[in-house]
This record gives C-alpha cells, structure tokens and sequence, in this order.
C-alpha cells in the first residue's frame, strides 16, 4: 500500500529528494593545513588561507579527496578520474573569501545507489546523482551582543562532502531509512563520523506531491535539518502544507524553507526570485583534479565491510535471523560488539542478549553503545555461565539487570547473590519430595491423566529451589517422582 | 669611479664578490637616490631603509665569510603586490593602506634566500589594474625619462610603475614586477629597460597578491637582459604553496645569453601588422628583424589567426577572476572598513568597497560581475574560455615552425599623463601585443631597442614557447648586443 495523503480532490504522492552535507573526517582542512577539531575555541583553528588573506592559495589535501573517493566507492558509485573546483561567489561575514570552492560542473562521484531497508522487511534502491566536495563556510554568532554578531572561523574550509539523491524516495519512512544506511555507510567507512547534532551530518530535504501517475510539480527545498526524526517530520508537515496550497487552487512557489522542531512547522526562508546568482566559474587557483586510476582501485580494495556484506556475512557465519542481523550491523559499533561477544560463542544467544536485553537496557538508561554498563567481557562470561550450567537462562536474565545495575561481572554476582544452579539430585530430590507432599490434590489429577499439571510440578520445584534448580535434573527427578 | 648606481647588477655582483665595494655602500648610494628622485618619480610607496641597512650589513658579513648566494647584496624595489612580512603591503589600493602581512610571498622568500637586499615596497596600478601607473590610491609615478624638449611628465607604463622608474632612474639594480596582460613589458619598453613575463606556473603566485589568478605571472626588471636572467634564477621554482606552480627544474638563464641565434627561426606574426601602426613601430621592428637575421636567424611569417580576439579575451577573462578574487576585501578581517555607523552588514560592504576601491577597480569588477552573471556567462566568459583555448593553439601551432616570436611591445612610446584618462578602451589597446602571450601562458620578454624621434625608448618583443626562457633570452641578449641601446633617462 502506497504513502498517500489524502486530499479533497483525492491521494496524492509525496516525492522526497535528498542532499545531504557530511563533513569529511580528517586533520586538515579541504585547501590548508589547519585543525579541524569540532568544539574548540573560536578563531583558533584557522590559517591565513581560510581567512582569505590576500596572497594565499588553495592547495587540495590528498587525504579528503581519498574520503571522497573512498564514499563514493561505498555508495557504488562511478568515480570521475577528472573533476574541476569552481568557486561559487557571495558575499557574507562568515565566508571569508567571497566565494566557496565547490564542485559545480564537474563532481569527483557520479550515479551510485543505496539499498535501504523498511520496517516491513522490503528493500528498496535509491540512486545517488552525484557527490563533491566543498568548503565549509564559517559560523556567524548573532546572539553574543545586541549590536554586534561575531565571526568563528574555525569551520571555514572545512572539507565536506555534498551527497545529492535521486528524487526516488516516496514517503517520509523511506527518507529516515535512507539517511539511516547512508549514516551507517559513512561509518563503516570511516570517511564522515555521521554526529547530526554536531552538525557534521545535515541534510537538504527536497518535498514536492503530484497526483499519481503525473510529473514533477513545484518542489521546496527544507534547509539544513539536523535529524533524521525532524527530516520526517518536516516532510510529512511540507507534504500536506502543499497538498492544502494545490487544493486551495493555488501554486506552490518554488522557495528554500526552514523547519522549526519546537512547532513542527516549515517556514519560507527565501523564494526564488531573492535565489542569489552565484556566478559559478572554474577556480583559477586551481587545476583540474585528475586521480589516477590504479589509486583508485588501491583505495577500492582496501575498502572495509560495509553494512550489506556484514549483514550478509552475519546471517551465514552465525545463523541469525535477518531482521536481527539488520538491526546489528546498521549501527557499525553494535556490529563490532555483537562480534566481539558472539566469537566461540552461541551466535544466536548473542543476538538475542543485544537486540533484546542489552538495547532495552540502553534505551532505558538513554545510553549508546559506546558507554554499556554491560562490557563484551561481561557479556561473554554471562554466556559461558550460562554454557557450562552454572546457571540456568532464568537466572541469567536477573544476572543479567543486576549487571545494568552494578557494572559488576556476572560471576561475581552470581557469587554474591547465592544464584549458583543446584545440580545436587538429593538436593533436587528432597524439593520434588516435598512439593509432591504439599499437592496431593495437584498430584491425584496428574496420574489421573491431566499430564499438563506437568509444568505446575516444574514450576512449584523451582521456586522452592529459588530458581536455581538445574531445570534438566528437575525435569528428571521429577518424571521419576511422578 | 662611477657612481654605484650606474652598475649593472652583474657588474655589482662580481664587484661585491672581489670586495671592491660592499653591500653597504651600494645600499647607502641607492637609498641616496631614493631621498633625492623619488618625490619628484612617487616610483615607491613604502621605503625600507632600516631593513635595508641591516639586510646590507648581513651581506658584508657573508661576503667576508666567502657564503655569498646569488643575490648577496644587490638592492632591490619589490613590487607592492608581493607581501612582505611586516612590511606594509598596499597593492597600490586604499583599501590595504594600512596591511602589513604576517607572511612573506615565495618569490621575495626566494630573493631573500638569494641574499638581497630589499629598498622598499615599488608603486603600482591599484590592484595591477592599468597600463599607466595612473590608478594608483599612493598618486601616479613619473617616467623619469622625457621627451626631447619638453617637460610633461610621461607616464611609466603599468601596472609595474613604480619598479620600472625606479630601476630606470638607478632607484633599484633591479625590481620585481607581474605581469597579468603586460604589466612587466609595457613599463619596460616605456621606461627603457629589459623585462621578462615568465612561463604561467614559473613563479609561485603565493602571497602575490591576486589580479587575475590564471594570467598573473611574477618576473623581473632590470637595465639588462642578463640581470633579469640572474633574477629570474632567483624567483623562480616549483612551489608546493601554489597548484597552478610547475614542477620544473629552474635552468641557468644566464648560460643561454651567449648562445647566440644561428640557425634559429624567427617567427613573424602576420597579424600583428595591424594597419594604423605607428611609422615607429613598425620601423623598429623592420630593424629587429635584420639584427636577428644578420646574427643567423632565419626570419618566416607565421599566422596567429585569433590574434584579433585577444583584447577582447582578455578584457572578459581578466576582470571575471578579479571581480572573484577582490570579493575578500569586504571590511570585515583585514584592511579598510569604512562604514557608517548604523550601517549593516550591506552598509558595511557598499561603504568599504565604494571607497577602499578606485574607479578603475571598481569597473573591472562590474564587468567581471556582469561576465559571469546568469544569463551572460555563456555568452561571455564561456565564449572567451573558448577564444583563449584558440589563442593558445596558435601559439602552439606557430611554435611547431619557429622557435622565438619577434613583435613590438607596444603601440606607442610613453605617453604623458592625462592622455587617454578618460577613454579606458584606448587605454586598453596598450596591451594589444602583449596580451596573447599572458592568454596563452608562454613566456615573453622586452628589451629596449632604440629612441624615436621624442628621444624616448620603444621597446621590442621576444615570445617562447612555454618553459623555453632559455630561447627568449638567447634572442634578447643577441637584439640587445645589436641594439647597443645605451641611452639613459636625464640626458
């Protein structure tokens, strides 16, 4: 069933496009050699050419260009052996040289795709028109003084990564999962580190509706969202404020728009007849970029694994269900973690521990994986605990929130709390024993045939033993007893 | 003994070398110069007497310690587009009054390396945009040379001014310049004096400060072919700091003056013959082609067919970069701010620019804008993007027959101040030789040739295939020994 959005006059269809801003993970900036640590003091990460003092020069940093091309190669992409800087011109405090050098005609990547994946288990491709790489601008602060706005520069030249989409996606699920693979493919890369609300991730949200089956209409374009969850709302919102703009019998106008979180509302930042002329031309500072083509394909092969292949790989090497193995590897570090417990280990064990309790625990806590309160150790002992039967799965999962609790290992918990599994068969005997004893009613209807009575028996002998019966030797002794 | 000043620079090298005189007396006569002509010639903004002094003392002492460099103790005017650290740089504009750079350009950082000594910061074209020196924010610079009988002030030529009036009246040894259409060889033919736009990518552009970035090229001045040879040496080389810099072995210029042009083709470029000339012109080029044919060469017309285009070209590609380029002076890190009190951010920039910047600059910058602007850009700046690819495929196709160009420098000698102010086409058409050599990046040298009849010098023109300076000096030094040009301004 297709996202619509039901309108007076009928469905109509949303069409999503994204543009997506993912600043490259390097020591240098794109054209000088300074810093580009995210919080650091203002103005202190800047060289002379960022500050577009008069006289410097851009020289282009080899290892961006190698994380575009590494993005690119990630993205299934075409890699452009020849592409050219261009300098887009305007004019603002926070732009130090009256220009940004960018990738106007000619982009370093051309058409890729991405697979993204639904909640309904379906897949879909969304094709990438381009990617390039530009300058950062600076940041202009209006909220320090009344009268005055400052300048921080330390962003200046910073080395992004401009990832345009095709307009393929159809509902705002699509444009979350889409930006969630293309975060997670960036990760694994290790070429953007995909922190939105650092800004090092933000996207341009493309929104048009059109009737099923006609082309295009007027699009808006919603500027620099910073999180997948107001990228979704904000189309939902754009969405249905253009199927009232249409049956209003009005035109939607072509205009760049601003989400605002706080309201759930996008707001018109500037139409197009105030679109600045950027007046586009070839940076003369600089030559073409020219890769060489054996670079490539070195780069190519020393590509890591990305999410599709670990998913892949993670269903084959460990025998796991794909929905789980989708859930692992969309985030690189869970990936990690899960193969980091799983080794030598039941692999579905694992799987169950961290899609289920591990991440219950976490979205309790409102922690990420990065700081667990349970640590691959613990978990891998908390699994052999649970192998070699020194306690059973019951116990596991107290174990296992008194390590959420405590931090502590699980054998020192088990230690400490007495949870040790009873495997003594008197000890098992005595409990069935005297469980039997107090039940003559319960015990009569069993061997009058009510066999179901069976897991009553099971479940009275564990809980005089606390839980802690071996449930197989309860099994047993209790089949004997009956 | 003759006046130190009168020294060619190779003349004072191997004086220095031998101690006959040092470092600092030759410093001390220069800036004694500089006191006495320079109020009359404004050929310098800035002087750097003190730094000279101390930059002359420390050559004295390498001289006595044997570690002399190329350079060790020659005085030397720096063009104001070349930051200097710590020394105010102004590129002629009001907008950099008041700029002292924190970093040194390449090309100063490698004559500083060489051992020179630097007089001071020379006067310019605002921003190196102009043919007269007229558009300077610091006033015009003289030439110190005159027409016969008269008293008018003339101008230098430009955008390289000041650096050539100083080095033509002994203010300098030697100077350094850019060259974007003709800057370095328009002034040099006007002022008397050998100057030679290197091959695009010869000189680092980093920390020049920018005109047009893929046309502007650094070079020297001097009073001889050979002393720019030596020059050249210096400033040039590969520069990590520069992209558009080539990764080429600087040769020794100085070893292909002798060489002589026995056997070489000289081209002549048909097109250039362009009906209206200058008698002059004309005359003194008919005369440099015998002096190259009686050394050897063999004189053949060539045809730069896209010739006519080149002004135009130029005069679209030129003012584009730069209306790009001076975007950055906006008020807001560096330089003049001159706003209003209540202005905005708008304010801010409208009231810096319109008076940090002179009317000169501010046309190119509306045309620049106008080129590049939606609607125009094809039409415009992609259409001479097109004629310059042409243009330079002529140069590429004549040197496929020959191996030097011979040409006039410019269409006239010197002109007085005043003339041609208020029609800046016919100021533009100073460039008409020269301009298709900087489009097409190839290197291109004048050197003066003779008087005409005003008794001011006219200058001719050697082009070379790129990275063939060699070639060009070989063909200037062998004008230059027929020329036998000996004439100096004041007489």
């Amino acid at each position: 069933m297709p996202y619509t959005i039901e309108g007076a006059t009928g469905p109509w269809e949303v069409v999503i496009g994204l543009e997506v801003h993912a600043q490259i993970i390097s020591e240098a900036k794109l054209f000088s050699g300074a810093a580009t640590a995210f919080g650091a003091e203002p103005n202190t990460q800047v060289s002379f050419i960022d500050a577009g003092f008069p006289g410097m020069l851009p020289v282009p940093n080899r290892e961006c260009i190698a994380q575009a091309v590494r993005t690119g190669l990630g993205l299934n992409a075409e890699i452009n052996l020849v592409s050219r800087f261009d300098r887009k011109n305007y004019f603002y405090a926070d732009l130090p040289s009256g220009y940004q050098i960018t990738q106007f005609a000619y982009p370093i990547v051309g058409r890729g795709a991405v697979t993204i994946e639904l909640a309904d288990g379906t897949t879909r491709e969304i094709g990438i028109t381009r990617l390039h790489v530009e300058q950062d601008a600076g940041k202009s602060l209006h909220d320090q003084d009344p009268a005055l706005s400052y300048i921080d520069l330390n962003r200046a030249g910073v080395a992004l990564m401009e990832i345009v989409s095709e307009p393929d996606m159809r509902c705002p699920e699509e444009a979350g999962a889409y930006l969630t693979k293309l975060r997670a493919i960036l990760r694994y890369l290790g070429t953007c580190d995909g922190n939105m609300d650092e800004g090092s991730l933000r996207a341009d949200v493309n929104v048009s509706v059109r009737k099923p089956g006609e082309n295009f209409r007027t699009r808006c374009e919603i500027k620099n969202v910073n999180s997948i969850r107001f990228a979704m709302q904000a189309i939902e919102y754009e969405a249905k404020r253009q199927v009232r703009v249409w049956e209003a019998g009005d035109e939607v106008r072509q205009e760049t728009r601003l989400y605002e979180p706080a309201r759930g509302i996008t707001r018109s930042m500037r139409g197009k007849e105030d679109a600045h002329d950027y007046r586009y031309f070839p940076d003369p500072d600089l030559l073409p970029l020219e890769l060489d083509a054996a670079w490539v394909e070195q780069l190519r092969e020393s590509l890591p694994e990305l999410p599709d292949a670990r998913r892949a790989r993670f269903i084959a090497q460990y025998g796991i269900p794909a929905y789980d193995a989708a859930v692992l590897v969309a985030d690189k570090s869970v990936a990690d973690f899960y193969e980091a417990v799983a080794a030598g280990h039941d692999g579905r064990l694992a799987a169950n521990y961290i899609t289920g309790d591990l991440f219950a625990a976490l979205n309790r806590t409102g922690r990420g994986i990065e700081t667990t309160p349970v640590s691959i150790t613990a978990l891998r002992e908390l699994l052999a605990l649970l192998k070699n039967a020194t306690i059973n799965g019951r116990i596991a999962k107290d174990v296992f929130e008194q390590m959420v609790e405590t931090g502590e290992m699980p054998s020192a918990i088990v230690d400490r709390l007495g949870l040790r599994q009873i495997t003594d068969t008197a000890a098992i005997d005595a409990a069935v024993a005297s469980v039997l004893a107090a039940n003559p009613d319960k015990l009569a209807e069993y061997r009058a045939g009510k066999e179901k009575l069976f897991a009553f028996f099971v479940g009275q002998v564990m809980k005089a033993m606390q839980g802690r019966g071996n449930p197989a030797l309860v099994n047993e002794a209790l089949q004997k007893a009956l | 003994m003759t006046d130190l000043t009168d020294l060619t620079l190779a003349d004072a090298r191997a004086r220095l070398r031998a101690r006959e005189i040092s470092a600092t007396e030759l410093t001390e006569a220069h800036l004694s110069a500089i006191a006495a002509h320079n109020p009359r010639l404004n050929a310098y903004i800035t002087l750097t007497a003190d730094l000279a002094r101390a930059q002359a003392s420390a050559a004295d002492a390498a001289l006595a310690a044997g570690n002399a460099g190329p350079l060790t103790g020659i005085p030397l005017g720096i063009k104001d587009l070349f930051c200097t650290k710590g020394v105010r740089t102004t590129a002629g504009s009001r907008i950099l009054a008041d700029f002292v750079p924190p970093y040194e350009s390449t090309v100063t950082a490698n004559l500083l390396r060489d051992g020179a000594v630097f007089l001071g910061k020379t006067n310019l074209d605002e921003f190196a945009m102009g043919s007269s020196n007229m558009t300077s924010a610091f006033g015009p610079v003289e030439n110190p040379w005159l027409r016969r009988g008269s008293n008018a002030a003339l101008v230098p030529g430009g955008s390289s001014g000041g650096s050539v009036a100083a080095v033509a009246a002994r203010l300098a040894m030697g100077a350094t310049a850019t060259d974007t259409g003709g800057s370095i060889r328009q002034p040099a033919a006007f002022c008397g004096l050998a100057g030679i736009k290197p091959t695009y990518g010869r000189c680092s552009r980093f920390g020049i400060i920018a005109f047009a970035s893929s046309l502007d090229q650094a070079g020297p001045v001097a009073r001889t072919v050979q002393d720019c040879a030596i020059l050249l040496r210096s400033m040039a080389g590969f520069d990590p700091k520069d992209s558009t810099s080539a990764d080429q072995t600087v040769p020794d210029f100085e070893a292909a003056l002798g060489r002589g042009v026995r056997g070489l083709r000289i081209g002549v470029p048909t097109e250039y013959r362009v009906p209206g000339t200058n008698p002059e012109i004309t005359a003194i080029w008919e005369k440099g082609l015998a002096w190259l044919l009686a050394e050897g060469a063999d004189i053949i017309d060539v045809s730069l067919p896209h010739t006519k285009y080149g002004l135009a070209t130029y005069y679209i590609i030129a003012p584009a970069e730069a209306s790009s380029n001076l975007a950055r002076y906006d008020g807001v890190r560096f330089g003049l701010r001159d706003a209003e009190p209540n202005d905005d951010l708008i304010g801010l920039y409208e009231h810096t620019r319109a008076r940090g910047f002179g009317s000169e600059v501010q046309r190119r910058i509306l045309i620049g804008t106008y080129v590049l602007s939606a609607g125009y850009y094809d039409a415009y700046y992609l259409k001479a993007q097109k004629l310059r690819a042409l243009i330079a495929r002529d140069f590429t196709n004549a040197f496929a027959q020959v191996d030097a160009l011979l040409t006039p420098t410019a269409p006239t000698a010197a002109f007085a101040m005043g003339e041609k102010m208020d029609d800046p086409i016919a100021m533009y058409l100073n460039d008409v030789f020269t301009v298709p050599a900087s489009i097409a990046g190839v290197p291109a040298m004048s050197i003066p040739a003779a008087l005409n009849q005003d008794g001011l010098p006219l200058g001719l023109q050697v082009i070379g295939n790129s990275f063939d300076e060699e070639t060009v000096f070989a063909v200037a030094a062998a004008l230059e020994r027929a020329a036998g040009f000996a004439a100096r301004p004041g007489q």
